[in-house]
């Protein structure tokens, strides 16, 4: 199959997919099977495009003229595959993760959460795939969309408010602001076309540069930008499945490669530098990176701990993709797909401990790691990973962010970087230790081995695997990233 | 037959309407057959617009002179591409209105009563398309007054008490506006001495009387906006909206301020022309104020209603306030946004009120109150709701984006950053009384009349889901709409060459 027909497929069949799924809903073997059916051809699919791309190739695809001048369109290119491969591999792993947590977890509506997830990695491809910065945001906005019901899965009080906040955030930073930076760009330029080099040089100057490119940082709210950056928390309520590939992976993973695209094809890396545009930028990355780790620290509850160190890491990219140099630009890639695999494994730790021992806050996991030490080892490595020591894939990305800061000559954020490690060390490693060493506060002796459904150990050793060959074999994406980073 | 058929077509598109209005009354023992009438009466309508339409837009505009008696001294039937575009909205509109009436009616008039409503209904389409359609100033305000007086006896006739007082305060205010229409007519009558639209524009040119011009222009602005519900005239809309039948909410909402919007277009732009609307007066600075103000305060307090049809009702205040916007930028851009947005408000609103509609069949209420719970208990017109109400939202995929991506390009091509920043914060405005809606519906437990409710009848919920599918389709393909849009809006545009 030709790349192009592959790419429409990777999007058409996961959303094509959501009507099976919500017809086999009566049988859930057979929805499983559906859903992981999809979620491996799509992965195959995807796979399939990748030597053309290394080689150089940029697939494209028109698929419909929506207003004159102005279509949607998909163009793969090395960034996109990267979003791409990481998305759809990660989705089958999780597809066979949620199998075991929302039956162990006792789910209503499983039929529903399928469906709406099928949608979510549809839309969250065509983001990936997007051609012009018009597809971009209709797939964003219907990311955003779709993941609602998965946020409000519960349908408490609390899911209600934790969705009120998180559509709110979303769909108010991107119509708010990501539009008019969109229709900004469309007027000055005349296109929206993702263009290499850039669309910008040389049509806006000075502190308008500044204000569009502040547009679109705090309008791609899904990046997670402080102040911007309360939703993700708040989605912490959705099944721990969700919380996993959606807000470790998809959702905000569209949100940072959304902020790359813009850096590197709409202003261009050399506008960027040459227009100081993100000068003053830079800081509220940076900022975004040291407060959201001191918040984490505070955290009992893990999973919002883990969001809060999300939102830390995510500005690690933002970072990088302002800072617009060649190794700054090559750390951020590489940042996308290492912090994916390393948090999804979070994520399915945390997922489960509440499944195998009902537990989310970290005060009562003293001693737990006796009972789960599968579970733990997956999260010691994990956390290992995010903080960048070696042997795993988490060390490539810091250590070129870190040169990214060097190259520019930001001494101060380079200290920020390096003081927020250490943080990551002192809130992430601390749940382990605590697990295996700490002991029970109600004086619980965990004597024999109890572990979540054989399906999440599965997927959490899968992604805790792909952290430490990910050290060894960076290669497919180290290519990818240089195809870009290196053009520049 | 055919062959002469088709030459009285633009006759025929007012004809087919007036005359099926009294069959309905003959036939007024057999509701069924009524209804079946008005189907078949509103689908032939649809037909005979697109051929006009097509006509247009291959032959360019059509000129029919009534009962042969050529203009000026009989009565010019003028088809161009702007009323061919709004005659086409209206007829659309009414023919997936009217298949949901069948069963809406059934439920919500008394029996004997369900004849006079058809036949009411038919008069008002009959008074929208005749006010459109014609080239005549004075049969504008004949056709205007048609379609008043079938929507007061319309709104009477909702169950809710209130529907008498407001259509009473309809009443009022209606006549006030025709009347001030009618002021104005007479003043251009007296300038010129014709009372053809195109005999009018061809001589004002000359006229020494420019106080009279601008008297004229002052009243007809007035009467005119009060129709359209331009702020702060809006003040009949929300109760006339929340109190009428379902049927005829949808339909007068989806349709009426928008031939109302369309004799602005046509007065502004052909009979008066823009030079003297907006350079010797500011019309332009006045639209884009009122629109402005509009827009905000309409969202604003559609934040704070209890009722979700007043909640409609009030962004219906807040649409029209981006329909003038564009209308007073007077800029290609901003009109081609205008009119675009005449269709595209025409699709959310038909297709929200619709989806109220078969709320209120199974419920019984339109309190939000009531309406809690109500989205697990009719899975299919809740997800009607949500999407039109995306549509609002302006999400894209669906008819309100293509809308605001116009109106947002034809400000900040003008420069006029806060307008854009404005229309921005009212979809945001917008975000939170269609969410307000949802949560309700979808979150909170069952109300004591939602427990019992089940899915809607197929025979609501299939015209329903057409204007569903109709904001995806339009939002979707747009050639049609904006193209016809942007040669509407070079033909009024044309006038001040």
């Amino acid at each position: 199959m030709s790349p192009a027909g592959a790419m429409q497929l990777a999007v058409a069949l996961p959303a094509a997919a959501s009507i099976p799924i919500v017809i086999t809903g009566r049988s859930p073997n057979l929805r499983e099977f559906v859903t992981l059916a999809c979620a491996a051809s799509v992965l195959i699919l995807v796979g399939s495009t990748l030597p053309a791309v290394l080689s150089g190739a940029r697939p494209e695809l028109q698929l419909l003229e929506i207003l004159p001048g102005l279509e949607l369109m998909f163009r793969l290119e090395p960034l996109g595959m990267i979003f791409a491969l990481v998305a759809s591999f990660l989705w089958l792993i999780t597809s066979i993760y949620s199998i075991g947590y929302m039956r162990g977890h006792h789910e209503t509506n499983q039929t529903r959460f399928y469906a709406c997830f099928a949608i979510a990695i549809a839309s969250a491809l065509g983001v990936a795939f997007a051609g012009n910065m018009l597809t971009l945001f209709v797939a964003y906005e219907v990311l955003s969309i779709s993941t609602y019901p998965l946020v409000t899965h519960a349908g408490t009080e609390k899911a209600k408010r934790a969705g009120r906040v998180y559509l709110g955030i979303l769909l108010g930073t991107s119509i708010g602001l990501q539009l008019l930076a969109i229709l900004w760009t469309w007027t000055v330029t005349g296109t929206l076309d993702f263009t290499e080099g850039g669309l910008l040089a040389g049509e806006i100057e000075g502190p308008a540069a500044a204000v569009l490119l502040a547009l679109y940082v705090f309008g791609i709210g899904k990046a997670a930008v402080m102040p911007f950056h309360r939703w993700l928390p708040a989605a912490m309520v959705a099944p721990t499945p969700v919380s996993a590939l959606l807000h470790a992976v998809a959702v905000v993973k569209a949100g940072v490669f959304a902020v790359l695209k813009v850096t590197i094809y709409i202003f261009g890396t050399d506008f960027m530098l040459q227009s100081g545009a993100s000068d003053w930028l830079v800081w509220f990355a940076g900022a975004t990176i040291l407060l959201a780790s001191l918040v984490a620290m505070t955290k009992d509850n893990l999973k919002a701990r883990l969001a809060y160190s999300t939102i830390s890491q995510l500005s690690y990219i933002v970072l990088g993709a302002l800072l617009a140099t060649q190794a700054s630009i090559l750390g951020s890639m590489m940042h996308i797909a290492m912090h994916a695999f390393a948090k999804i494994t979070l994520f399915f730790a945390a997922g489960a401990i509440l499944v195998a021992a009902h537990k989310s806050e970290i005060s009562d996991m003293a001693g737990l790691g006796r009972a789960m030490p599968l579970t733990f080892g997956a999260f010691f490595i994990g956390s290992l990973s995010i903080i960048g020591l070696p042997p795993f894939g988490g060390m490539w990305s810091k250590w070129y962010l870190g040169l990214g800061t060097i190259e520019s000559g930001h001494w101060l954020l380079l200290t920020v970087l390096l003081v927020s490690s250490l943080l990551n060390i002192a809130y992430l490693l601390a749940v382990p230790i605590r697990a295996f060493f700490g002991k029970p506060k109600d004086g619980t002796v965990y004597a024999r081995v109890q572990e979540a459904p054989a399906s999440c150990l599965a997927a959490m050793i899968v992604t805790s695997l792909a952290c430490l060959v990910l050290f060894f074999y960076p290669q497919p994406f180290f290519q990818l990233a240089t195809a870009i980073a290196g053009a520049q | 037959m055919l062959g002469t058929l088709s030459n009285d077509l633009p006759a025929l598109q007012v004809v087919v309407p007036l005359m099926s209005a009294p069959l309905c009354l003959v036939l007024a023992r057999w509701p069924r057959l009524v209804w079946i009438l008005c189907v078949a009466a509103s689908w032939t309508s649809l037909a005979i617009s697109m051929e006009l339409l097509d006509q247009v837009l291959s032959y360019g505009p059509i000129s029919y002179a009534m009962g042969g008696w050529a203009a000026p001294w009989g009565i010019e039937y003028r088809v161009d591409s702007v009323n061919a575009y709004v005659i086409l909205i209206v007829t659309g509109i009414a023919s997936v209105v009217l298949p949901f009436a069948g069963a809406s009616v059934a439920g919500e008039i008394r029996e004997d009563k369900v004849a006079m409503f058809y036949t009411l209904l038919m008069l008002c389409l009959t008074g929208l398309l005749g006010m459109t359609i014609t080239g005549d100033a004075f049969n504008v305000f004949v056709f205007l007054e048609i379609s008043s007086l079938s929507m007061y006896g319309l709104i009477s006739m909702g169950r809710d008490r209130r529907a008498l007082t407001s259509a009473f305060q309809y009443l009022v205010m209606g006549t006030i506006g025709g009347t001030f229409i009618l002021v104005g007519i007479g003043f251009l009558y007296v300038i010129t001495g014709t009372l053809n639209m195109a005999d009018i524009a061809q001589r004002l040119p000359e006229a020494t009387q420019l106080r009279t011009l601008h008297t004229a222009f002052a009243f007809l602005v007035v009467g005119i906006g009060l129709k359209l519900a331009m702020f702060p005239l809006h003040l009949w809309l929300p109760n006339a909206y929340a109190y009428a039948p379902s049927t005829a909410t949808a339909l007068i909402a989806a349709t009426a301020t928008k031939v109302a919007v369309y004799a602005l277009l046509r007065f502004v732009f052909t009979v008066i022309g823009p030079v003297t609307a907006y350079e010797d007066l500011p019309f332009g600075e006045i639209a884009m104020a009122l629109a402005t103000l509009g827009l905000l305060t309409g969202s604003f307090v559609a934040i704070f209603q209890e009722n979700v049809k007043r909640i409609l009702a009030y962004s219906s205040v807040a649409q029209i306030g981006y329909i003038l916007l564009g209308i007073g930028l007077a800029t290609a851009l901003g009109l081609q946004a205008g009119i675009l947005h005449l269709f595209n408000h025409a699709l959310m609103k038909g297709a929200l009120f619709m989806a109220v509609g078969c709320f209120f069949y199974r419920v019984g209420s339109v309190r939000l109150d009531d309406l809690r719970g109500i989205g697990r208990k009719m899975p299919w017109t809740f997800a009607a709701f949500v999407i039109a109400g995306l549509s609002l939202i302006g999400v894209p995929l669906t008819v309100g984006f293509i809308s605001k991506w116009y109106l947002l390009q034809a400000t900040l091509q003008q420069g006029y950053w806060p307008l854009a920043l404005l229309i921005l914060g009212g979809s945001l405005l917008a975000v939170v009384y269609i969410w307000r809606v949802v949560e309700a519906a979808w979150f909170g437990s069952p109300s004591v009349r939602a427990n019992d409710a089940k899915e809607a009848p197929l025979g609501l919920l299939i015209p329903t889901w057409t204007l569903v599918l109709a904001n995806l389709y339009f939002g979707i393909h747009t050639e049609l709409t904006v193209g016809v849009a942007d040669l509407a809006a070079r033909t009024l545009l044309e006038a001040i060459r």
